[in-house]
């Protein structure tokens, strides 16, 4: 650590790099330690899912038992490999992930085909979330900021608690009873209604991201079915992570607003609301770029709850089905495959943060 | 800090007294709501009109789907379940997820946070690496595979309610390590642990007075989203069936996840109710947990007592 934090600030970087040649060669380098943690964690990911499944037991006997007779069962599980040591097991197991192969569900599709096609659903959904998360949670954050300590920063900051208090299925629920059940103005579950979705799975090249297929077909009653179907999912989702945002927010602008520049600002005569619209809101933005990382993490979680509270048929929906099906051969890749898209977001998020705030590279 | 009263020195009585106006709101709150969840789930024998796994009394069977009434002030659910009782036994669950996984996963994630960041070297590199990829794990999914493994894919009460706690332990040591980690390295080339240092005082008396001290801010408010977290990730588990039997206990999530035809019907007691008490319960641990930690802060506490800003509202 030591060692790369004082390593000697040469300009050695090309002159295309406008601006951030300061400390530039640091910077690459923590690019390229950034880059190789990758594999690791990874690894440790898959090791971690892959011990633990298979302290279980084998998932032929998990899905199976009970239905065939022993023998039957022993003659699949040693078809499938699953008598061998453990550590054989292992290394297959590595190898095969290596090579992009996550196993195949109890009926026969490879793990990596369901995320090629129930993936996009997921991407539409934590995308929507997302945009929720921002619209509601920064403008939210500094206006508490700004109000600190009197009554709308009290009722700004029960809100995200109420955010972040309220699980997902339960938001989900909720949104349900009032929007579908009592009101009737917004459908209760999918991604669209059967007609449309019939209409968007008959595109050439369909991407399976509605949003992007409905847009395509150019037809407003389309991307409406679509937009309507995804507003409760996209809520409920969203609002959870808004909270998160709002209280990052508010407590950072809070922070930043204590800096001696302010101080100088605000002798200066600049106006409190602008002090944290010009001035404290772009520090405090940087905790939200690295939290975003985690973020993602939290949103593929809440999207398997939210996927199966709105029947939203992408990789949570799946994986719950799985869960149901005790199909744990599907489950552990599914798991196993989120962990490497996981590791990866996070990798492009500290890339971002380390180029934005340069006390983030060591 | 030494002379002040004992009762000064405890936690929360200590941050309470320094609460002044909307923060002490807050913190009252958070309290009151903690207070009344840990008399519900201590005392739910008593306070439930019937058994979490009762379907009949004197009067016959409960039947399924009844409205509130009289007799079932929130109803039955779709099994025919009272739906207050389960609500009330379903605090009791709650509490030993939270007391189980919270108390396990401090332990141990602030000693390696504290070690690691104090000693550096490779141990540090392997444990952040690890912690690190645990981490940024999505806790569900961890919880979702640690619940296979500890029930072996049987749904218990011993099952269910470990399974939950150890496997949000699993999710949370990383928090406190990362948390407690960052601050020890912070501190560490504070000048005043050089000069402690200097003086010679003893590596671990560094440890734990100069550096563990000072570390332990963010841990109430840690500890807190821990603490709702857990009840959010058994309510998770149990809402997506890998929860606990509706006859071993009685679990919130369960009853949501039993409640979703219902609320597709327009019925809205099965689903309300439940929920309702897991957004309840965690909204006062939060509460509690974001006052401790702004009370902590010295930028985020309020400095009214001191009188020197602007003109205030009076408040309280």
């Amino acid at each position: 650590m030591a060692d790369i934090a004082l390593a000697p600030e040469t300009p050695a970087l090309p002159p295309t790099q406008k601006g951030r040649s300061r400390g530039g060669t640091t910077l690459w380098r923590y690019v390229l330690v950034r880059f190789l943690l990758i594999f690791p964690t990874i690894f440790i990911l898959v090791t971690t899912v892959f011990l633990m499944m298979r302290v279980t037991g084998d998932p032929i006997t998990a899905a199976l038992g009970g239905q065939l007779t022993p023998a039957q069962l022993a003659e699949r599980i040693s078809a499938a490999g699953y008598d061998r040591p453990l550590f054989v097991q292992y290394v297959e197991y590595l190898g095969s992930v290596l090579r992009g192969d996550f196993g195949t569900t109890i009926d026969g599709q490879p793990v990596t085909g369901v995320l090629l096609r129930y993936g996009g659903a997921t991407l539409e959904l934590a995308f929507y979330a997302l945009i929720v998360a921002f619209v509601v949670g920064i403008p939210l954050g500094m206006l508490a900021a700004a109000l600190r300590d009197r009554w709308g920063d009290a009722v700004l900051r029960i809100f995200a608690i109420l955010c972040y208090a309220t699980p997902v299925f339960f938001a989900g629920l909720l949104l349900k009873l009032v929007f579908s059940s009592w009101l009737g103005i917004l459908p209760s579950s999918g991604r669209a209604s059967p007609r449309v979705e019939l209409a968007l799975n008959r595109i050439d090249g369909a991407t399976g991201i509605y949003t992007i297929d409905a847009i395509r077909t150019g037809n407003p009653f389309i991307i409406g079915d679509v937009l309507q179907h995804a507003l409760l999912p996209g809520l409920a989702l969203g609002l959870l992570t808004a909270g998160v945002f709002l209280r990052l927010v508010r407590t950072n602008v809070i922070g930043t607003l204590q800096m001696p520049y302010i101080d100088a600002a605000r002798s200066r005569g600049v106006s409190e609301f602008r002090l944290v619209r010009t001035h404290a809101y772009r520090p405090a933005l940087i905790p939200i770029i690295t939290v975003i990382g985690l973020q993602i993490a939290m949103l593929l979680g809440g999207a398997v709850l939210t996927e199966t509270t709105f029947e939203w048929m992408g990789l949570g929906f799946q994986l719950s089905e799985f869960l149901k099906a005790r199909d744990f051969v599907a489950v552990q890749g599914i798991v196993a495959l989120l962990a490497v898209i996981v590791a990866l977001t996070n990798f492009v998020v500290d890339i971002i943060a380390a180029f934005i705030d340069p006390r983030v590279r060591y | 800090m030494a002379d002040k009263p004992f009762l000064d020195r405890l936690p929360i009585v200590a941050q309470y007294r320094q609460s002044v106006g909307l923060q002490r709101g807050m913190l009252t709150a958070g309290l009151v709501i903690c207070g009344v969840f840990l008399l519900v789930a201590l005392f739910a024998p008593l306070i439930a009109p019937y058994g979490f796994s009762q379907l009949s009394d004197d009067d016959g069977s409960f039947g399924p789907r009844q409205a509130p009434s009289g007799a079932h002030p929130w109803g039955t659910t779709i099994a025919g379940y009272d739906v207050l009782s389960r609500v009330v036994w379903g605090a009791q669950t709650a509490l030993v997820v939270i007391v189980v996984s919270v108390v396990m996963s401090l332990f141990i994630g602030v000693l390696l946070g504290l070690v690691s960041g104090y000693v550096k070297g490779w141990l540090d590199r392997i444990l952040v690496v690890v912690c690190d990829a645990i981490y940024a794990f999505p806790s569900l999914l961890l919880a979702i595979v640690a619940a296979i493994v500890i029930s072996g894919g049987q749904s218990s009460l011993f099952g269910g309610i470990m399974a939950t706690a150890l496997s949000i332990t699993v999710v949370f040591i990383p928090q406190y390590f990362r948390v407690v980690r960052a601050e020890t390295v912070r501190i560490t080339s504070e000048a005043y642990v050089e000069s402690a240092r200097v003086v010679g005082a003893s590596t671990w008396r560094i440890m734990i007075r100069h550096v563990l001290r000072n570390a332990t801010r963010s841990l109430p408010l840690i500890f807190t989203l821990n603490a709702s977290e857990a009840i959010l990730t058994i309510a998770g588990l149990g809402f997506l069936g890998f929860g606990i039997e509706p006859s071993a206990a009685a679990e919130w999530g369960y009853d949501l996840n039993r409640a979703v035809e219902d609320v597709t019907a327009g019925r809205w007691w099965t689903a309300v109710f439940p929920g309702l008490a897991i957004v309840l319960v965690v909204l006062g641990i939060t509460l509690v947990g974001e006052s401790l930690n702004d009370l902590a802060d010295p930028r985020l506490r309020t400095r009214r007592r001191a009188g020197s800003r602007k003109k205030k509202e009076v408040v309280s």
